[in-house]
């Protein structure tokens, strides 16, 4: 499981910023989850325009318990308990928004949002353009995202590529703590609706952040890992996926270069050009389903601009083209893992290696 | 304010000055040419898409929105024109919008539905049915967070009245004290379907009841009642007692837009509603009970006559928008 991986290095930031795994520095050590919290406590105590509100943000502290101890230190003016009633709280807060505040709106999980998806997608999205620019609506919508909880088809969907297709919205997919905590920061800078998708499995997982300030900007995806012989793309929790393949890549002599695209919206493919011009192979791995999802995107593009460097066609790992079932052996059957992925390169790409 | 009060009417409303009279006569005059002439210029092909007209419901925004404050805000409908203009957005803006170019409120990029003037407090024509709605409770959330005394004025047509997020936003508005009015211009048809046909309760305004706010029905057709009721309203919102709900009753002259062949609805019933027309009531009540003299009111509408062929000048003659406006205004 994810929150077991050993400690990830943060590295030095930037656009070829590599992270290596397991590496002991001074730095300290905190978890998905409080990276996260930490970049909204920052943003509360920095902000007087900054609040929360959602579903049990308040006394509960939270459904994934990001919020706890919020509202004894803020107040019930911040920390702002809201009915089961999405389409409003979203709303209210990108209507707020509009009126110069920066709300941040817990929606408890993506499959929620779903109930909002009126106030996300025709308006919020939409609010800058169609006014010419007079207004926006900067609210930050964070999200939980992802499926391998046994929480089955309701309960376990992966839409960022709903939002992503969006024009007028950020899509924020952190997958290490280091992420988490400069994605938030940066998300608080901006003036357009921000859709920050937490990925549910890896709230425990622990990694370096530096003590110093830092925000990562969006548009740029991380090299997670170098390697020349094939690239992997993903995001969220697929990254940890696809570094687990390129482990095992790496014990039959083949080294992957794994890219983390952070941001889906804007989209840093330049990174992934770079990487597929010098490996030749490419595999995009999510957790989305694979009809329709960001895979072909990201596929298209590279095909589009990379065409002459490819040695096989670009293979897409998604999640399978079924509601997430309950049982656990289905369940995992539905979620690509590294064997997936590894058997995956060998079919699509031809490489030689097995799971 | 008692729950679920009936509001009075021209009759018994409290009388204005002249000045004050003609000021909302020229309001509901300005809409209602308006609207004539986006009508004449659709016919010719010169506006797009689709153009829901405000004929016969301008006593609704002339006798509301000028009671409300500078730094107030308006979120409403896609039937925005009416509400725009009594705010008090340019003609000239308003019909450039209509006519998709650079001049216009939105420099282009809105249109007919999505009418918006930052700086005078409209937030906006919102054209998905309900979706000004959680808007509106959200500026409402601003102003009490900030702490200032600032409402929001939010429209919604009958047909809103079945959407989940009208329920969603009267609890959320209830449940937090907010500033926000919620008014709904029951025209009596959404779209094609007769509210009694399609929404459970009958007396409208009663649906405020289970959520404590407290609500009234008003003669959409009659300007005085409108203002009369509003003003109490107003006061009441402001004064951070929390939200209200309005219905007014009125009816919309012409098609649901310019595409409806208005099959749906009987001539005497139509009859019926232009004999009440908001404009010619309140102009016989300007000469016969202000003792206005017919030739100033004459004088006013041809003054409103020159402003509007100005404007649809205006719009004509502005540019479209350059093509690289295309990729302006859009960030994320």
């Amino acid at each position: 499981m994810p929150a077991r991986r050993p400690r990830m290095g943060a590295g030095a930031d930037g656009r070829q910023r590599e992270r290596g795994r397991g590496e002991r520095t001074d730095m300290p050590v905190i978890t998905y989850r409080e990276a996260v919290t930490q970049a909204l406590t920052e943003a509360l105590d920095s902000d007087e325009r900054v609040f929360i509100m959602g579903e049990d943000v308040g006394g509960y502290g939270g459904s994934y318990a990001v919020t706890k101890g919020m509202l004894a230190k803020y107040g019930p003016k911040r920390i702002r308990e809201t009915p089961i009633a999405e389409s409003v709280f979203v709303g209210a807060g990108a209507g707020a928004a509009m009126a110069g505040l920066k709300p941040v709106v817990e929606i408890m999980t993506i499959n929620f949002s779903i109930l909002a998806m009126d106030q996300i997608v025709n308006h919020a999205a939409k609010v800058r353009y169609m006014s010419g620019g007079q207004l926006s609506s900067g609210v930050i919508m964070r999200t939980v995202t992802g499926g391998g909880a046994g929480l089955a088809a309701t309960h376990s969907q992966s839409l960022e590529p709903w939002y992503a297709h969006v024009p007028g919205i950020w899509v924020v997919t952190p997958a290490t703590p280091y992420d988490a905590l400069g994605l938030l920061r940066e998300a608080f800078t901006k003036d357009d609706p921000v859709l920050f998708s937490e990925h549910a499995l890896i709230y425990r997982l622990r990694g370096e952040v530096p003590e110093e300030h830092y925000t990562v900007p969006f548009g740029q995806a991380a090299i997670s890992r170098r390697g020349s012989d094939v690239t992997l793309v993903a995001y969220s929790r697929m990254v940890h996926v696809a570094l687990d393949a390129a482990q095992m890549l790496a014990n039959q002599g083949v080294e992957a270069e794994v890219i983390d695209l952070r941001t889906l919206r804007p989209l840093d493919m330049e990174t992934v050009f770079q990487s597929v011009r010098k490996t030749n192979r490419v595999a995009v791995v999510e957790e989305a389903w694979r009809t329709g999802g960001f895979a072909a995107e990201i596929a298209s593009q590279i095909q589009e601009a990379c065409f002459d460097y490819l040695d096989g066609p670009v293979a897409r790992i998604g999640g399978e083209d079924v509601p997430q079932p309950y049982a656990i052996n289905l369940e995992r059957a539905t979620i690509p893992d590294a064997k997936k992925v590894v058997n995956e390169l060998a079919k699509v790409i031809g490489l030689k290696v097995t799971a | 304010m008692a729950n679920g009060k009936k509001a009075g009417s021209q009759k018994t409303a409290a009388r204005v000055t002249k000045a004050e009279g003609l000021e909302l006569y020229r309001i509901m005059k300005q809409i209602r040419v308006f609207e004539e002439a986006s009508a004449s210029q659709y016919m010719r092909g010169r506006i797009r898409g689709f153009l829901h007209l405000y004929i016969g419901e301008e006593a609704i925004a002339a006798g509301a929105i000028p009671l409300l404050a500078k730094q107030d805000y308006i979120t409403t409908h896609y039937r925005d024109h009416g509400h725009a203009l009594a705010r008090g957005m340019s003609p000239n803006a308003a019909m450039a919008e209509l006519f998709g170019r650079a001049t216009g409120s939105s420099k282009g990029k809105g249109g007919s539905m999505h009418l918006i003037d930052a700086n005078i407090g409209m937030m906006g024509g919102y054209a998905i049915v309900g979706g000004q709605l959680p808007l509106g409770v959200g500026l409402a959330l601003a102003n009490n967070y900030k702490g200032n005394d600032s409402i929001v004025l939010t429209f919604l047509g009958d047909g809103a009245l079945s959407e989940g997020e009208f329920h969603e936003a009267m609890n959320l508005a209830a449940i937090w004290k907010l500033p926000i009015i919620f008014f709904c211009e029951n025209n009596l048809y959404g779209m094609g379907a007769p509210v009694s046909e399609v929404f459970a309760v009958k007396d409208i305004y009663k649906i405020a009841e289970p959520y404590g706010i407290p609500s009234l029905q008003v003669d959409g057709m009659d300007v005085l009642a409108v203002r009369d009721a509003m003003r109490d309203v107003v006061r009441h919102v402001r004064q951070g007692n929390g939200p209200y709900f309005v219905e007014a009753l009125a009816y919309r002259f012409r098609g649901h837009s310019m595409a409806d062949p208005n099959e749906y609805r009987n001539k005497a019933e139509e009859e019926f509603w232009k004999q009440r027309d908001p404009i010619t009531s309140f102009r016989a009540y300007l000469v016969n009970e202000l003792g206005v003299a017919e030739a100033d009111i004459d004088a006013l509408d041809q003054e409103v006559d020159a402003e509007i062929e100005a404007a649809v000048k205006f719009a004509e003659e502005s540019p479209e928008p350059d093509l690289s406006e295309l990729h302006t205004d859009i960030t994320a």
